[in-house]
């Protein structure tokens, strides 16, 4: 068990220009912490995985395992394992076998080598196939087959490269559970790299969110949830995504479709100061509702209902100047407004909008 | 999962319907069969017939081989594989030795040579990396005869002409590219990600190549074997020109010679010690055969 750190880590891949994958990455991962690396494809989620692992070099910066500078050392010396998004299980080897490949290597005797399998099978519920070849195992066992590759090793970080993106929507629900309760179990340090924001969401106990190889903000689902740094992280977080458009400055706040949202003394003060006419709003479909006809509201043409059960969203387009703006709202499932049909939402709470600044992107409420 | 007898009866029976689906659904009709196994038949007649004859050939005396009108029993005996193996025609034993070491010379040195280096070009970005895949294709676009001068200047200047050494490496310039090729575009298929997989599970680059990656392209090594064998066995431009004259220093293709001179040729003899020479180059492809399965690889890696 150790922590890691991203000292001003990059990874630039030559070319013309060449590409900066991994920016001055600065990150501090604590023992036994469950951190999720989370971007769009291209973001550079999957290098600084593979920076740490000694898999790609690391062009400037550094990076500490356990307090050791590990930025020279070869993958076999950094005390890690990892879990490949296509499992790269070795084909010619049982299951038993590809699960104690590592401790082989390392000289372990026979007979602790099968003991620490058949533990970690046993936790996988992989018992039954440990004679098998990975040829005759279904997608799920061969994802659970490369858990317990990494887990039979006990390293100090165990890293995971999107393990469940080949599974199945239902299975996928299910492992990800599954890797959340061992990992607490295991209490080794974890970095888990998906392009999925709610397996994010859901397993880490701190998000780092990339973007063109930067980090955008680190912090904990919740925090990212409700303080999103940027107006990335903002659309990038839930689902649906938030609602975040470009909208019209008055005194009193900020100007939509006959709605005018009131916005903190402070955040008027500082947007007059920097003499900005637009902001970058931001409402979450949740945060949104539909209005009685006494309220205020912006008129909103339903354009389609996504009934999910428990709840329904509302798309719809909304004026705001002279464009027409898609929102979409979390409204109750039991009476969803009808396809064509024109409604007023307004904000649930004043407190739950978030705004921008409309160039950088940079969070400019309190 | 549960399975009770019932359920097991009847997919039995719904595998069964499939297969009388699939059996009627792939029937031809009559003429059709006929034609197709007819054009089957003679071509695999016209195969098999020459070495049919060869193997007839050998058991005739030399006087009986060729006849106006050919018969398959004609005063046939053991006599021929006798005098080959006795010695009595020419050195047949000592050639054979020859023959199988420098084959498997070839072999064990061609087949390691272009693993090394299929692997090299396969995986690793170096500096004259096509240069050296562009060397390997054109040096295979020379005919032999072209070669061979400059082949023995090269031997002369390392010592070694004349030497069973020396020939295994004048092989291995010809099997080695075309095997390199081989091998690269059969690593090419084994997925990086198993690479890297042995290396986080603490394997070093030599490590991987000898314990995950040559264990998986055993199909790939069993035709580079087969190709760099057969390169060796039947060649006889350089085994003529770069061997010494000395006749226990010949290899079986050169050695065979002996039988068909310029005025006579022993046509049994020559079929009897064929027939030898077939045996070995049968045995190592009968040996290679099991190892090209397809689909050894795959299950590793999804999708």
């Amino acid at each position: 068990m150790a922590e890691v750190a991203y000292v001003n880590a990059s990874r630039v891949f030559p070319g013309s220009p060449p590409v900066r994958a991994v920016d001055q990455l600065e990150l501090n991962v604590a023992d036994g912490e469950f951190l999720v690396l989370v971007g769009p494809s291209g973001s550079g989620k999957s290098t600084a995985l593979r920076m740490l692992a000694g898999l790609e070099d690391v062009d400037e910066g550094a990076i500490e395992i356990g307090g050791k500078d590990v930025t020279n050392v070869p993958p076999k010396g950094r005390d890690i394992a990892m879990v490949f998004q296509s499992y790269a299980l070795y084909p010619h080897m049982t299951v038993a076998e590809n699960m104690g490949f590592a401790l082989k290597l390392r000289g372990v005797p026979k007979q602790q080598i099968k003991d620490k399998v058949a533990e970690a099978a046993k936790m996988l519920d992989l018992t039954k196939y440990l004679d098998r070849k990975p040829k005759a195992l279904s997608g799920g066992q061969r994802q659970r087959v490369a858990m317990g590759r990494a887990i039979v090793r006990e390293p100090s970080v165990f890293l995971m490269d999107e393990p469940l993106s080949n599974l199945d929507a239902k299975l996928r629900v299910e492992t990800r559970a599954n890797i959340a309760a061992l990992q607490k179990r295991l209490d080794t340090t974890t970095i888990y790299v998906t392009h999925d924001q709610v397996e994010a969401m859901t397993m880490g106990h701190r998000v780092a969110v990339l973007k063109d190889g930067l980090l955008q903000q680190c912090d904990t689902p919740r925090e990212l949830y409700e303080r999103p740094a940027n107006a990335f992280v903002a659309g990038f977080m839930g689902s649906p995504a938030m609602n975040l458009k470009t909208v019209p400055l008055t005194a009193e706040g900020a100007q939509l479709d006959g709605l005018v949202v009131p916005l903190p003394r402070t955040v008027l003060d500082s947007v007059a100061a920097e003499g900005l006419t637009e902001v970058t709003f931001g409402v979450r479909p949740e945060a949104l509702h539909l209005a009685g006809a006494d309220e205020d509201g912006m008129e909103l043409t339903v354009e389609l209902v996504e009934e999910l059960g428990a709840d329904a969203y509302v798309y719809g387009s909304v004026r705001i100047g002279d464009a027409s703006e898609r929102f979409i709202v979390r409204v109750d499932s039991r009476t969803p407004p009808a396809f064509g049909q024109k409604v007023k939402v307004a904000v649930r709470d004043n407190s739950e909008i978030h705004l921008f600044h409309p160039e950088s992107g940079k969070r400019l409420s309190a | 999962m549960t399975v009770d007898a019932a359920a097991l009866r009847a997919a039995g029976q719904e595998a069964a319907a499939g297969n009388r689906g699939r059996a009627s659904r792939a029937k031809r009709s009559r003429l059709a069969s006929v034609g197709l196994h007819g054009a089957l038949i003679t071509a695999s007649l016209v195969a098999v017939f020459p070495v049919f004859w060869v193997l007839v050939t050998s058991f005739k005396p030399d006087a009986r081989a060729v006849e106006a009108t050919p018969s398959l029993f004609n005063e046939s005996s053991l006599d021929n594989y006798v005098d080959v193996l006795s010695g009595q025609r020419g050195n047949f034993l000592a050639w054979f030795g020859n023959s199988v070491l420098i084959a498997l010379l070839t072999t064990v040195l061609g087949v390691f040579l272009s693993a090394t280096t299929g692997y090299a070009v396969s995986r690793f970005r170096f500096p004259g990396h096509r240069s050296l895949l562009l060397g390997f294709l054109v040096m295979q676009m020379f005919p032999f005869a072209v070669l061979i001068v400059p082949l023995y200047n090269i031997l002369i200047a390392l010592g070694l002409q004349g030497t069973t050494f020396g020939l295994v490496l004048v092989y291995c310039t010809t099997a080695v590219p075309f095997c390199t090729y081989m091998l690269k575009g059969y690593f090419d298929t084994i997925p990086v990600d198993i690479d890297e997989a042995g290396r986080v599970d603490g394997l070093s680059p030599f490590g991987v190549f000898w314990r995950l990656v040559l264990p998986l392209a055993r199909p790939g090594l069993a035709v580079t074997a087969f190709y760099s064998f057969l390169t060796a066995w039947g060649e006889v431009a350089f085994a003529s020109a770069l061997l010494s004259a000395a006749d226990e220093s010949k290899t079986l293709a050169v050695g065979l010679q002996v039988f068909s001179q310029q005025n006579r040729t022993e046509w049994g003899h020559l079929a009897a010690a064929s027939i030898l020479v077939a045996i070995p180059a049968v045995l190592v492809f009968y040996l290679v055969q099991r190892f090209l399965v397809s689909g050894l690889a795959s299950g590793g890696v999804k999708g």
